[in-house]
């Protein structure tokens, strides 16, 4: 069996079968959960013991506050960049799709739709240029709530929110670096199925950055 | 649309061992991907569209509805898009396993520290 291994999946046999890259991405993701649930379990201790404005939910009155402010969280601009990095995820499937397929011509059919689904380059760009728009609603987030008076240093729950949603945006920002290498090696000399795994292990991390952020929107933007 | 996690080129005898191995490696095509983006656009849709609704939110159903379509999406992404349902169980143990102790300590968090807390006096 593994012979049979090295021979069809190109790696070195291994007392599990398995590529030990793909192990160790799973190993790293499971450890990835514990930092995050980590980051969201200080958040939700710290969930409304802010002493001082601007708070997530609430307004804010004086004395707390010197001018009265309104909840600072923006439902409808985090909904849209939500809904921006769920279809990333798709985008991202459709790449690894084509790397993985790249070998069976039509395998998507043939017209207009079909030789897009096909193309790796189109989805791998998408899919950073998806991130890389998540990112910006994510700058222009921090940007507001800094102008409206919350940092890092102003209360509990600007110390929590920047740490977990600036840590979860550093992951995004080197898994738009990574599809952009992805990117260039496919412009320069093209993915093919022997290059699925590289494409896979990447994927596995863009879902996860993902399923992060579902978990954050509900228990940080959504639960009051 | 049958992928493969490693390689495209499996031979039946492959696939045969990697079945007597527990690894599965029919992956989704177009048809289901689609459809997964579209339920987790909808579930998005309807959380947002609760949290608008003062009734439901003053509710005691607001937060467990919330974070049971939050735990929905989650294990949706993981089974099909990360592929965990058609992986090898190993994969699936190292994911479930940390998650498994990561939301334990959350919760006992949240009583020892957090809004769920009991006072003894």
């Amino acid at each position: 069996m593994a012979t049979s291994a090295v021979a069809s999946h190109g790696h070195p046999p291994t007392t599990t079968g398995l590529d030990h890259r793909k192990v160790a991405i799973w190993a790293f993701i499971g450890s990835e959960c514990m930092l995050f649930t980590s980051l969201i379990s200080t958040y939700l201790v710290y969930k409304g013991r802010s002493v001082n404005g601007p708070f997530p939910h609430e307004v804010c009155n004086p004395p707390q506050c010197a001018t009265q402010l309104k909840p600072i969280l923006n439902i409808p601009v985090t909904s849209v960049s939500t809904f921006v990095l769920l279809m990333s995820s798709l985008a991202m499937v459709l790449a690894l799709a084509a790397v993985e397929n790249k070998d069976k011509p039509g395998w998507a059919g043939t017209g207009p739709w079909g030789r897009a689904l096909a193309s790796s380059r189109l989805w791998l760009l998408m899919t950073a240029i998806l991130g890389a728009t998540f990112l910006g609603f994510q700058a222009f987030e921090f940007t507001s709530f800094v102008h409206e008076g919350l940092t890092i240093r102003q209360n509990l729950f600007g110390s929590s929110f920047f740490t977990l949603t600036g840590f979860h945006g550093a992951h995004v920002t080197v898994g738009v670096l990574w599809l952009l290498t992805l990117l260039a090696i496919d412009v320069r000399r093209g993915l093919g199925p022997k290059d699925a795994l590289l494409v896979d292990i990447s994927a596995l991390y863009w879902h996860f950055v993902d399923v992060v952020w579902i978990a954050i929107f509900t228990l940080v933007y959504l639960i009051r | 649309m049958a992928h493969d996690t490693h390689d495209s080129g499996h031979s039946s005898t492959s696939h045969a061992d990697h079945a007597a191995m527990g690894e599965v490696h029919e992956h989704p095509n177009w048809g289901t991907y689609k459809w997964v983006a579209l339920i987790l656009s909808v579930i998005t849709v309807i959380e947002v569209w609760i949290y608008y609704v003062p009734a439901f939110v003053a509710s005691r159903l607001f937060v467990p509805v919330l974070l049971t379509m939050s735990a929905i999406k989650f294990a949706i992404v993981v089974m099909f898009y990360m592929h965990l349902k058609y992986d090898h169980k190993l994969f699936r143990a190292l994911f479930t396993g940390p998650l498994a102790i990561a939301i334990v300590t959350l919760i006992v968090l949240l009583f020892l520290f957090g809004h769920l807390s009991i006072h003894t006096g």
